[in-house]
């Protein structure tokens, strides 16, 4: 996994061990934040930097001094010795990603957001072969009643980055999580449901950070050819966050 | 309505042959045979087998993903479903003219699909029997067995191929289901650097391209018995033609003429297509029987590929190309020639016009252009017809305001050609097997009246919920148990009624 963008750290600082290297940290980073910040990739879905951790895809799961731990939830200690890349604990990650793909429907070669997709990106990264498990194949009709955005719910992973991108920095509430344990899915508050009876617009943070396929800006499709694409040119472990493109 | 050998009188008392798979072409069909005890021929079909669904589940999906998503109807021509669903949904953008780079990128991906899609069939799936004879030794009838013997036709082929592929590669994005053409116009142009690779080699593709008509047009000028009559039928024909008459494969009006040749309609705007094909549903084939509307479904059944093309057409543009046309329809007299046999010929003719279009494209500077896309009034509905290696292939589909596709209905190449490849596999019977032993040799006259057509039996079958399925349940004596059919309707009925 990647070196990246190395900070340099000074010999008085705080720092802990992740895989065998030593990487500093400040009071009160996670050590998501800062391996990030040194460079380091660890697989994450629902983490974004610029918003409040979730802990909820559990795709950043690491050992931290022999314990589980979400890397983006739990905040690093001196010393503390962080395991990530390694056999068993990417064989989980992958396992959770195929849970992700077999409940929705997700057909990537026919996606517009292929190729800028994180969760696709991050199965390459982790050598996923195959979906391995049952497809739940559910029925989640599209919401295309918005003039300028579709919802296709179909791709959706809870990562619930529309929902936190709408109301902490939109002040909105567009968007919420629903329901409980398997039946949790994402819903548009209106008494409609339907996005074109809520007041999102192009112009919300919402509208930009989706790491899947689920916010789609309409009649823009494969306008940016195969080969072109953010993850096509870098593997995620390089660049974690390209910019959301609008597909 | 039944065709001659089509449904026997008495099937219980018949003996059953089956081809299945036939092999050596694309997809999975079987053909049945009913013999009596005295092996003559009673009935023979060519059904197709398989089914899936994209009619169906395009359906609510946003119109810009359709383009790339009917490509995985197919594996060996997605370039002309990913072609024809564009240029339908062109009209939804109302797009109506599209930029000149446009217009020639997706030109040159088509011909890049030509190319490929006709060398692998003639050099992969054909010239085994060509060159060692239909009922030769079974263990050397393929393209190994070519490349022991023949290596230098071998070699041509599997290189004019590969260049195919890297045109599409070029234009597309990728060898195989790539994103190319979008609505309204393409999404890349070439690099100069990408031009000089293939310029580099085109010429010598156009030369073995050359090289393979004169092969298939000497098997002909040797064995005229054989390829003038091996499985020939009289048939209408249909194709796109350009507007000027002369061969077009992307784009045109559409034209059809009888069996001696007379036009029956010319310059039609082939989004009027319903107006001139009805389809008509059988309860023993998945796929549907195309006939022409004004000629009713017994004299209408018509053929589509390039055996129509060739003798469709008024002229070809391409110099190589047109000589060859011209000794083709010499060849065949004053009538239109209707052997299945002649495909090949008709074929290689056609990617020797694909390389020579490729060169000329390339040749423009408008293919390394930066104007790609273009968009209009917006439109509901949309129908895009193209010219695929395998003959006319129809896209149409209507969206709603809210961008979501509300119906398609695609009419393949392979189904246009339904009634035509029964008639071939009929005849062929009827030449070869009726009052003999059948041997292994024998069936595989009947697969090369099927290949000749180069069927893909996998596009044809895309099709879901409206196709008659029947179920039997035998015991091990034969005895029909219990059985179960659904009507085109999707009426569910039991008992069976012999089909
Ligand atoms: S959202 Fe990502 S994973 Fe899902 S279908 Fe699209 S590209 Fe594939």
């Amino acid at each position: 996994m990647s070196q990246n963008n190395k900070t340099p750290h000074n010999k008085n600082q705080a720092t802990f061990i992740l895989d065998g290297k030593t990487i500093p940290f400040t009071e009160g980073q996670t050590i998501i934040q800062a391996a990030m910040a040194s460079g380091e990739y660890i697989p994450h879905l629902c983490f974004n930097p610029e918003f409040k951790p979730h802990g909820s895809c559990k795709i950043c799961t690491v050992t931290a001094n022999g314990r589980q731990a979400a890397s983006c939830t739990q905040q690093t200690q001196a010393d503390m010795v962080v395991e990530s890349n390694t056999k068993p604990i990417n064989d989980e990650r992958r396992a959770l990603l195929q849970m992700l793909f077999v409940e929705g429907n997700h057909f990537c070669p026919s996606c517009e957001k292929s190729g800028d997709c994180q969760l696709q990106a991050t199965a390459y990264e982790l050598n996923m072969m195959s979906p391995h498990f049952d497809h739940f194949s559910p029925d989640r009709p599209l919401d295309s009643s918005h003039a300028e955005y579709l919802l296709d719910y179909n791709r959706c992973i809870l990562c619930s980055l529309c929902a936190r991108a709408s109301s902490d920095v939109d002040g909105k509430n567009v968007f919420s999580l629903a329901g409980r344990g398997i039946k949790t899915h994402l819903i548009v508050n209106a008494k409609s449901g339907k996005l074109a009876d809520t007041d999102f617009t192009g112009d919300d943070k919402a509208a930009h950070v989706c790491p899947v396929g689920v916010i789609i800006k309409k009649r823009v499709g494969f306008a940016v050819p195969i080969g072109k694409r953010s993850f096509d040119e870098h593997p995620i472990s390089a660049t974690p966050h390209p910019k959301v493109r609008d597909v | 309505m039944s065709f001659a050998l089509e449904t026997a009188a008495n099937p219980e008392n018949l003996r059953r042959v089956a081809i299945d798979p036939v092999s050596r072409v694309e997809g999975h069909g079987k053909v049945t045979i009913l013999l009596d005890d005295n092996n003559k021929v009673h009935q023979v079909r060519l059904h197709i087998v398989e089914f899936r669904g994209f009619e169906k589940f395009i359906q609510g999906r946003p119109y810009w993903e359709v383009p790339v998503m009917v490509q995985r109807l197919c594996g060996i021509c997605p370039v002309s479903h990913h072609l024809a669903a564009s240029k339908a949904l062109d009209a939804i953008i109302g797009a109506k003219h599209l930029t000149p780079t446009a217009e020639k990128m997706r030109r040159l991906m088509h011909y890049g699909q030509i190319l490929q899609s006709h060398a692998l069939h003639f050099f992969h799936l054909c010239s085994p029997d060509l060159l060692f004879g239909f009922d030769s030794d079974i263990a050397k009838r393929n393209i190994v067995g070519v490349a022991e013997k023949h290596p230098e036709i071998a070699k041509q082929g599997i290189l004019l191929r590969k260049f195919g592929q890297e045109v599409i590669r070029l234009t597309a994005g990728k060898r195989i289901h790539g994103t190319g053409a979008v609505p309204g116009g393409v999404n890349k142009s070439l690099s100069i650097a990408e031009r000089d690779e293939l310029l580099k080699d085109i010429y010598q593709m156009v030369t073995w391209a050359r090289g393979a008509v004169h092969l298939v047009k000497e098997m002909h000028h040797q064995n005229p018995e054989l390829y003038n009559s091996f499985g020939a039928f009289r048939a209408n024909f249909m194709s796109l033609v350009g507007f000027d008459g002369g061969l077009d494969l992307y784009h045109g009006q559409l034209r059809a003429r009888d069996e001696s040749g007379n036009i029956l309609f010319e310059g039609v705007d082939y989004r009027n297509y319903t107006q001139i094909i009805e389809e008509e549903v059988k309860n023993w084939s998945y796929m549907k029987f195309p006939y022409l509307k004004s000629m009713g479904k017994e004299k209408g059944w018509y053929r589509v590929g390039p055996l129509s093309r060739i003798q469709n057409c008024d002229f070809i543009s391409t110099p190589l190309a047109e000589i060859e046309r011209r000794d083709f329809i010499e060849y065949s007299g004053v009538m239109p020639m209707h052997a299945p046999l002649g495909y090949h010929w008709a074929r290689m003719i056609e990617m020797l016009h694909a390389t020579e279009m490729i060169k000329d494209l390339l040749h423009y500077n408008d293919i390394m252009g930066s104007d790609l896309m273009v968009t209009g009034e917006r439109g509901f509905e949309g129908v895009g017809v193209i010219e695929a290696p395998r003959g006319t292939l129809i896209h149409h589909y209507r969206v709603d305001e809210n961008d979501l596709v509300t119906m398609c209905n695609l009419i393949v190449s392979t189904t246009h050609n339904n009634q035509a490849m029964n008639e071939a596999v009929r005849r062929v019977a009827q030449q070869y097997l009726h009052g003999h032993e059948v041997t292994e040799g024998l069936l595989n006259h009947i697969e090369v009246a099927v290949r000749a057509f180069d069927p893909c039996l996998s596009c044809a079958t895309h099709a879901l919920g409206k196709m008659p399925l029947q179920v039997e349940v035998l015991d091990a004596a034969g005895q029909q148990l219990s059985s179960l059919s659904r009507s085109s309707e999707g009426t569910v009925s039991t008992p069976l009624s012999a089909p």
